[in-house]
């Protein structure tokens, strides 16, 4: 059985007085991919953020309403602790690049001023790359900058070092909007592996791309949950006319 | 019942068991002392925010202290001498008389004279690294060259001018026929010009490189020549830019102290023309400050302080404006 | 109309040449400035020169030791007070853009960055030397410290502000509060542009002689007290300078080619460090 690990009750997100997430009441399922999908600015990516309330960062960006993670508000909590449980990765990959691979995987610990010891520290770099399917690429440069790695690699990077600190959910915004079509493939891929650790909420403008990653689709338009399923019933056979207009391209 | 109980406690026990197994040791350390890290950070991140914002604090509280300070500390001689000082012709503490026109004539005389010589070379500088040569070595080398005048410590330029400037400045007087001293407003003049050349350059030049190319290219398709792209294009943009460039430089000119002081003269008189010997209000407050020994004759010199703090925060402050809307339009 | 072209096209090439000689005049004051500086420093200078104090007129010999330490002392106690809080404030102006605060504070750097420098040597006077009694050294290192404060703020903010916000997006992202988003992702990726600012302004103050006047004071024997008068450099080759004695004027000299090249090297050690500290984005 599937236990909810995510949930949102009523929740509304404004930029200043305009209200770009209308009431939105969603269950995420553990160890799935759900897809977050619809034209931009349907509020979406706000949507995302303000799980680990990304979007506080935002000057004007306000929030009510309440997102559980368990059982918990994460209102409620500390952003500090709301962001080390929901990692993220962000639509440009944003490697630190002032720091090697290494120190950018384990960047949360180094950076956060946790101390491990060396073989803790290798031992968590190794497995973060080996899940992000990069150890191979990058194990002979672990300790050279990562600005010669190319935008799928350090997208990849960016996932590695929200993985190191073992985050229960992950958001990615976007995560393959940059890149190419063989890094984007490789990325989706991961997804795949990465589901049976933790729970993936992806953010996309790209119908093919949330059929083919996810196991859940929710659908926004103009800031409202239009419509949220299985992603094999949402793409054969949507309920609402609004979905189904989305996805035969009456409008985008 | 009491075995189905007991089966229920034991399916229990083992779920428990399972699930403590299945997590390992390190994670649980790695994750307790992770959460009490946390609570450590979030006070410290309190205390920086408070720092931070402190600092913003004291940023204003030490500007507001200072115009405090410079108003307190002249009330004396507000009262005593009343508005009139400010025009009043001499200045004769031995005889406890106090006027400020001398100085307040003697900054302007040396400033605007120093401004005058400064702006077309300063412009030339910056239209040549603006338009005519932006890039290459050679057009660096002047960038950096140009800059470093205003690195050179200002007791050094009146050095020099005191050692070089003076004797040829006191043989152009002999040219010219008037009473060959050297020491004056015009040496302190040529000094100061050379001194703010930097500030109307580099400002130039950034507002010259602001402007479109759509805008020079359209006026070289009609024809136009260099020198006419440059007068009736770059020019007309770039106008208020180079103004705030010249207030810059005369903010700068103004407030200048020890160069001026050592060439100047040090006379409270009035100065009769722009090659005799004068004062400035910067000059006359390092040379007499340490010798004040009364109350009001400290206050006035702290009058033309704060008289020389609101005209150059005045001048600064409309520069800025200038080049703040200029940039961001 | 052909010999009007011709007559456009020369004003235009009489004009770029005027505009070229009066740019490499500019040059000429400079490079006579430092070559005299050079001349007639050069010689004066030699051990001796660097460890010993002034002697009183008529011995010959004598050095600018005191001066030397003392501008070392008031120039450290001054960075050790604006470094700090200049990165502090700049931080704190990059992060607050929009609060009522920031503007005022933003306006009160514009305020300092302008006031004259011996408008600031007045503020120590009463501040600091009047209270205590004494002229001090530390009296004249808080007024240098205040001169290089808006520089250390502006470029501070300036180059924070043009770092990109996905990088702290991604520290935001991975939990860490805000004291080590700053400290450890923000200023290590600025920090080129810190550092330029901060050497910048301690080039800046390194030859200040106004806000000493009445603060440093000057002081002819070597002393270590922050809390007595103290000798800098630019204050000793502002009295020998002025003073009637050719002796005082040769270690003037001296100390002015000292400071002219300590100046220089500043400035040209800013500019080949940042561009090696330079973090690529």
């Amino acid at each position: 059985m599937e236990s909810t690990i995510v949930s949102t009750k009523g929740f509304n997100a404004y930029f200043g007085t305009n209200h770009v997430v209308k009431d939105v009441n969603i269950d995420i399922p553990q160890n799935n991919v759900v897809a977050v999908m619809g034209p931009s600015g349907c509020g979406k990516t706000t949507f995302l953020r303000c799980i680990n309330r990304m979007h506080e960062l935002i000057p004007g960006a306000t929030a009510n309403g309440t997102i559980m993670l368990h059982n918990e508000n994460v209102y409620d909590m500390h952003p500090i602790f709301v962001r080390l449980k929901i990692g993220m990765v962000f639509q440009r990959p944003n490697p630190f690049p002032n720091l090697s691979i290494y120190d950018n995987v384990i960047a949360g610990y180094k950076l956060n001023g946790i101390k491990l010891p060396k073989e803790e520290k290798d031992r968590i770099v190794e497995h973060s790359l080996t899940k992000s399917a990069l150890w191979n690429e990058v194990k002979d440069a672990l300790h050279k900058k990562g600005n010669f790695l190319s935008g799928g690699q350090q997208q990849r990077l960016c996932i590695a070092r929200a993985i190191a600190m073992e985050p229960e959910v992950l958001l990615l915004d976007e995560p393959t909007s940059a890149l190419d079509p063989i890094s984007t493939s490789s990325i989706e891929a991961l997804l795949h592996d990465l589901k049976k650790n933790y729970t993936l909420i992806i953010v996309t403008h790209n119908m093919q791309q949330a059929a083919r990653v996810s196991d859940r689709t929710a659908f926004f338009y103009l800031g409202e949950l239009v419509e949220y399923d299985d992603t094999k019933k949402m793409f054969t056979n949507p309920k609402d006319t609004r979905t189904q207009n989305y996805i035969t391209g009456r409008f985008s | 019942m009491k075995t189905s109980l007991d089966n229920s406690v034991v399916t229990r026990r083992n779920s428990v068991l399972r699930v403590i197994n299945s997590i390992k040791t390190s994670d649980i350390v790695r994750t307790s002392k992770r959460i009490k890290h946390s609570y450590r950070q979030i006070r410290t991140e309190k205390i920086f925010r408070r720092t931070l914002i402190f600092m913003g604090v004291a940023m204003v509280l030490l500007v507001l202290g200072i115009m405090l300070t410079l108003i307190v500390e002249s009330v004396p001689s507000i009262k005593s001498l009343g508005i009139g000082y400010l025009w009043g012709k001499v200045w004769d503490p031995v005889r406890d008389i106090y006027g400020a026109y001398p100085f307040l004539l003697g900054t302007l005389l040396t400033s605007f004279l120093a401004l005058a010589i400064s702006v077309p070379f300063s412009f030339a500088v910056a239209i040549v690294l603006g338009e005519y040569y932006p890039k290459g070595w050679l057009s660096n080398l002047l960038k950096n060259t140009v800059e470093l005048i205003a690195a050179v410590p200002s007791v050094i330029y009146g050095f020099w001018g005191l050692a070089v400037l003076v004797p040829i400045v006191r043989s152009f007087e002999t040219k010219v026929g008037v009473q060959p001293v050297g020491i004056g407003i015009f040496s302190a003049s040529l000094i100061l010009s050379v001194m703010i050349i930097p500030y109307a350059a580099s400002l130039g030049r950034a507002m010259i490189q602001m402007v479109p190319s759509q805008l020079k290219e359209a006026a070289s398709a009609l024809g136009a020549t260099r020198w006419e792209v440059i007068r009736s294009v770059i020019l007309p943009y770039t106008k208020s830019g180079l103004f705030a460039g010249i207030l810059l430089s005369l903010g700068r000119a103004l407030g200048e102290t020890m160069a001026v002081t050592m060439v100047i003269g040090n006379t409270s008189l009035i100065p009769k023309n722009i090659f005799s010997p004068g004062n400035t209000m910067a000059s006359v407050i390092a040379n007499e400050f340490t010798e004040a020994d009364h109350p009001v004759y400290l206050s006035a010199l702290i009058e033309l302080g704060l008289v020389l703090f609101l005209v150059t925060v005045v001048i600064n402050m409309i520069g800025k404006r200038i080049i703040k809307r200029y940039t961001t339009v | 109309m052909n010999a009007h072209i011709k007559y456009r096209i020369g004003k235009s090439r009489g004009f770029q040449a005027l505009t070229i000689v009066l740019a490499c005049a500019c040059v000429v004051p400079l490079i006579a400035i430092l070559a005299y500086i050079f001349k007639e420093g050069i010689t004066k200078i030699n051990w001796h020169f660097f460890t010993n104090v002034p002697k009183p007129v008529g011995e010959p010999g004598g050095g600018i030791a005191n001066a030397l330490l003392g501008s070392v002392i008031v120039i450290s106690v001054a960075s050790l007070i604006a470094i700090p809080v200049g990165i502090l404030c700049g931080i704190y102006l990059s992060e607050n853009k929009t609060t009522k605060l920031a503007y005022w504070c933003g306006l009160c750097v514009d305020v300092l960055q302008g006031v004259p420098s011996i408008v600031i040597g007045i503020i120590a006077y009463f501040w600091l030397v009047k209270p205590f009694g004494s002229f001090s050294a530390l009296s004249g290192s808080i007024a240098l410290s205040i001169m290089m404060l808006p520089i250390v703020i502006r470029s501070t903010e300036e180059t924070l502000k043009l770092l990109p916000d996905s990088l702290k997006e991604a520290a935001f992202a991975l939990g860490m509060p805000f004291h080590r988003v700053i400290l450890k992702v923000i200023v290590p990726c600025g920090i080129s542009g810190i550092l330029s600012g901060v050497m910048l302004s301690v080039a800046r103050i390194a030859g200040e002689t106004a806000p000493l006047l009445f603060t440093a004071f000057g002081n002819p024997y070597l002393s270590v007290s922050i809390t007595k008068p103290m000798q800098t450099l630019p204050l000793l080759i502002f009295n020998y300078a002025t003073s009637p004695y050719n002796d005082w004027h040769d270690l003037a000299w001296g100390a002015s080619l000292v400071l002219l090249a300590w100046v220089l090297l500043l400035n040209i050690i800013t500019k080949i460090t940042t561009r090696k500290w330079k973090v690529q984005l």
